[in-house]
């Protein structure tokens, strides 16, 4: 049983925001119809993608990370057959999402209201770096410069050190908020019978991730900036060097009896009874010199280590953990976070496994994503009811391309 | 008076600092209502945190509470006593979802376990949210938002382009990975209410914050599974682009598409150096990227931030700017947007709050009331809505209860 059955989403998208959004959505059961083109592949599947990520396979991998368990039909949206079939398509959808540039969808003959005529009760989001209206609703964004934009870029780094930038977790968080709005949306339809459309914009869903950051602002008038991994209050709070080639650990103390603990652990070296250190105020206007002296016991020890010894005593501790190390840690082991598909081109693929454990409706990964255009004989033969003959002029006519 | 996505939605919080309480914050914005549960006395931990209205610590003016729980009723309830478990399952009784996020374990010693609860309510819905979720060896470990943010991923690759990592690897933003774990749970609630709407039941959702950040970089974490790619900060970054210097402090921007790398040099006037073969095509700029950036740096520290920003983009070339709270703030297109709503509440007077990424055409997102004063609607929940006698609250409010 999955949570969202039935449900059928027609995507638009390309490259990671957008299909982050659906792929949420398919973890959860929704059937999503990826709709692609040659005449505007998604990034991933370009030839530049092997170049950037470093091989075909790796430009496949993250392809498939992201559009696991969808299909693929490919439409001509700039022919007016293929528009005419995504119109029959989102006829027997519940849900249509995009992420194209504000406007596109209208200048194709796919915007809300047209759509709306076709099905009443259809839920559309449109997600744009900056959202459908205002003066910057046609600028070009992706994770990098949205990370600047929505502020997060300018708090993040070593203290007067430059700015740095995001990656792609900048658009996969964009997307993880439109997924929400979309379920809200068909919450609301489930009790009213009632679509709607819904404008979202990339750059301020990030900028909500730093709420007090801007309230500091609008309260206070303080711009705040860079600070490593400094806390208003906890002190020590930062990353330490362990043994081995870059290797950290992060430890957090935010009392006097952590602070103890840690004290314990380290075995109550003379240093810690210094009066520099002796209260949590203290201990935070000396972080620097408290930071060096805690690296100097840290670096002797496996990071994985320094976890255990701390936890043991009631202190917050972490590894700094590499993708490898996630990957073949035993917590993650135990919670399955990594599962296995058979991608029909790259053989067996590793993707993440859906990060929520419902113990009535198992979210889960169904298959690989999809070839380019693999699903076109069974959504336009089978559930549009094309027949037969009809696909392959279709494909012959660069409609269905 | 525009309708609410979340309806007659009934939430109720036990839960403190950002995570939990961003979760219900999304669902409340968008109508539900959500009843937040705080210790009688001190409150949610971070009231006692800043940033403060006007420097001035004080439990009703905690900027980050104040911007974590608009929309909620606020009531104050000890579930640790017989008397306020009493009073928890009476309000769970009326609830669709419960959100917790005390350590595993902590409500099974209460009593108060999904098992439990569900005899009272078969159709609750019970969100679980902790650094490590419910099972598995790391499943009791103490977690700030540090520890957490270092434990999913993506800080082990921040900052990223650097070119030694002799330096600690970073946190981003404040707390940054609370507000995703909050999200990730309000998705799975979501997903979950639509479900029992057509089956009839609840149940137990278990959100791992560990996993709720791994998610936000799924492209890198299989990275090392299926090409042997162990990634780390020294290899990270863009070819060329990105963060770079200009007149007045920092530029940032990123080609993507061949074309825009060819509106971008457009931009720059033509420079001689732009027609080199080895900047010809994407492998050629992507091998000399360091070049590139100190042959762009050359230009870009005779043009202010804004100028590249905004000509730039009309150019067509995916410029951007470091943007403060203050831009933002002051940011037309913003301005434009709405992103900023103003909430009056009793200690601050009128103050600025981001709103919401998402404008809903028939259920858009409403201010009702800003956050809760402690126990604000302890009256309206206790007396008029479960039924306590007035007598009664203030004895339990003598004993601790509320």
């Amino acid at each position: 049983m999955d949570s969202l059955s039935g449900v059928r989403i027609i995507d638009f998208t390309r490259y990671a925001a957008g299909p982050q959004i659906t792929l949420l959505l398919a973890f959860m059961g929704a059937e999503v119809i990826k709709v692609e083109s040659m005449v505007n592949i998604d990034h991933f599947r370009r030839e530049e993608a092997a170049v950037v990520f470093g091989s075909a396979r790796a430009a496949a991998d993250c392809f498939n990370s992201l559009n696991a368990s969808k299909m693929s039909v490919t439409l001509n949206l700039t022919t007016a057959g293929g528009v005419e079939l995504a119109k029959r398509l989102v006829h027997l959808s519940d849900v249509v999402v995009d992420n194209f540039r504000a406007g596109i969808m209208d200048k194709l003959g796919l915007g809300y209201p047209i759509l709306r005529e076709i099905k009443p009760d259809i839920i559309m989001l449109s997600a744009s770096s900056h959202g459908s209206t205002g003066p910057e609703s046609r600028y070009i964004a992706y994770a990098v410069t949205m990370g600047a934009l929505s502020g997060l870029s300018q708090v993040t780094g070593y203290a007067g050190g430059p700015p740095v930038i995001m990656r792609s977790s900048a658009d996969l968080r964009p997307g993880t908020a439109a997924a929400f709005a979309i379920l809200a949306a068909l919450n609301y339809r489930q009790e009213t019978g009632e679509g709607q459309f819904i404008d979202f914009s990339a750059r301020e869903a990030l900028s909500c991730g730093i709420g007090e950051i801007i309230m500091d602002y609008t309260m206070n008038g303080r711009v705040r900036s860079r600070n490593g991994n400094r806390d208003d209050i906890m002190a020590p709070h930062n990353c330490y060097r362990c043994k081995g080639d870059d290797k950290w650990v992060s430890i957090a103390i935010s009392n006097d009896e952590e602070w103890a603990a840690l004290c314990q652990a380290m075995g109550n070296p003379a240093w810690t009874k210094e009066e520099r250190f002796g209260d949590q105020f203290s201990r935070w206007r000396h972080q620097d010199e408290l930071d060096e002296l805690i690296k100097a016991w840290t670096i002797n020890y496996d990071h994985y280590q320094v976890m255990e010894m701390l936890q043991r005593v009631g202190v917050a501790a972490a590894p700094s953990f590499s993708n490898e190390e996630l990957f073949n840690d035993p917590h993650c082991r135990e919670r399955e976070c990594f599962t296995s598909v058979q991608h029909p081109e790259e053989g067996e693929l590793y993707v993440l496994a859906p990060a929520w454990k419902f113990s009535a409706t198992p979210a889960r990964v169904t298959g690989p994503a999809p070839l380019l255009g693999e699903h076109n004989e069974y959504v336009f033969g089978e559930l549009l009811g094309l027949p037969e003959e009809e696909i392959p002029k279709l494909v012959a006519e660069k409609i269905l391309y | 008076m525009p309708k609410k996505a979340l309806e007659g939605v009934k939430v109720l919080e036990l839960c403190q600092m950002v995570a939990g309480p961003y979760c219900t914050k999304l669902l409340a914005d968008l109508g539900a209502e959500v009843v937040k549960i705080e210790r009688p006395g001190r409150g949610d931990a971070a009231r006692s945190l800043p940033p403060f209205f006007h420097d001035m610590p004080d439990p009703e003016a905690s900027g980050l509470f104040l911007y974590l729980n608009t929309n909620k009723l606020g009531i104050t309830l000890n579930v640790t006593t017989a008397t306020g478990k009493g009073i928890f399952q009476e309000l769970v009784k009326e609830t669709d979802v419960l959100v917790e996020d005390n350590p595993p374990q902590w409500m099974t010693k209460q009593g108060l376990d999904y098992e439990r609860l569900r005899e009272i309510n078969p159709r609750i819905i019970m969100a679980s949210i902790t650094p490590f979720g419910q099972t598995g060896p790391y499943r009791d470990y103490k977690a700030y938002p540090l520890n957490v943010f270092q434990s999913g991923g993506e800080g082990y690759l921040t900052p990223g382009g650097v070119e030694n990592v002799d330096r600690p690897p970073l946190k981003v933003g404040g707390f940054l990975g609370e507000y995703d774990s909050g999200l990730s749970a309000a998705i799975a609630i979501l997903a979950a209410l639509y479900w029992r709407r057509k089956s009839g039941g609840g149940q137990r959702i278990d959100i791992s914050k560990q996993e709720s950040l791994m998610a936000l970089n799924r492209l890198d974490m299989v990275r090392s599974a299926n090409e042997g790619e162990v990634i780390t900060r020294a290899k990270q970054g863009v070819p060329y682009g990105g963060v770079l210097p200009c007149k007045d402090g920092y530029t940032v921007f990123i080609t993507w598409e061949s074309v825009q790398w060819d509106r971008l040099v457009a931009f720059m006037g033509d420079p001689e150096w732009a027609n080199d073969d080895m900047f010809g095509d994407y492998t050629g700029r992507y091998k000399h990227g360091e070049l590139i950036n100190a042959l762009l740096t050359e230009w870009l520290v005779n043009h202010t931030q804004e100028e590249l920003y905004h000509k730039g983009q009309a150019a067509g070339v995916p410029f951007a700017m470091v943007y403060t709270s203050k831009d933002l703030v002051d940011s037309e297109h913003l301005k434009e947007r709405g992103f900023f709503v103003e909430i009056d509440h009793p200690k601050t007077g009128k103050v600025k709050y981001p709103s919401s990424p998402y404008r809903f055409s028939e259920t858009p997102c409403q201010v009702m009331r800003p956050s809760p004063l402690l126990g604000e609607h302890n009256e309206e929940i206790f007396a008029r809505r479960l039924g306590h006698r007035q007598e009664e609250l203030s004895k339990l409010g003598a004993a601790g209860v509320i």
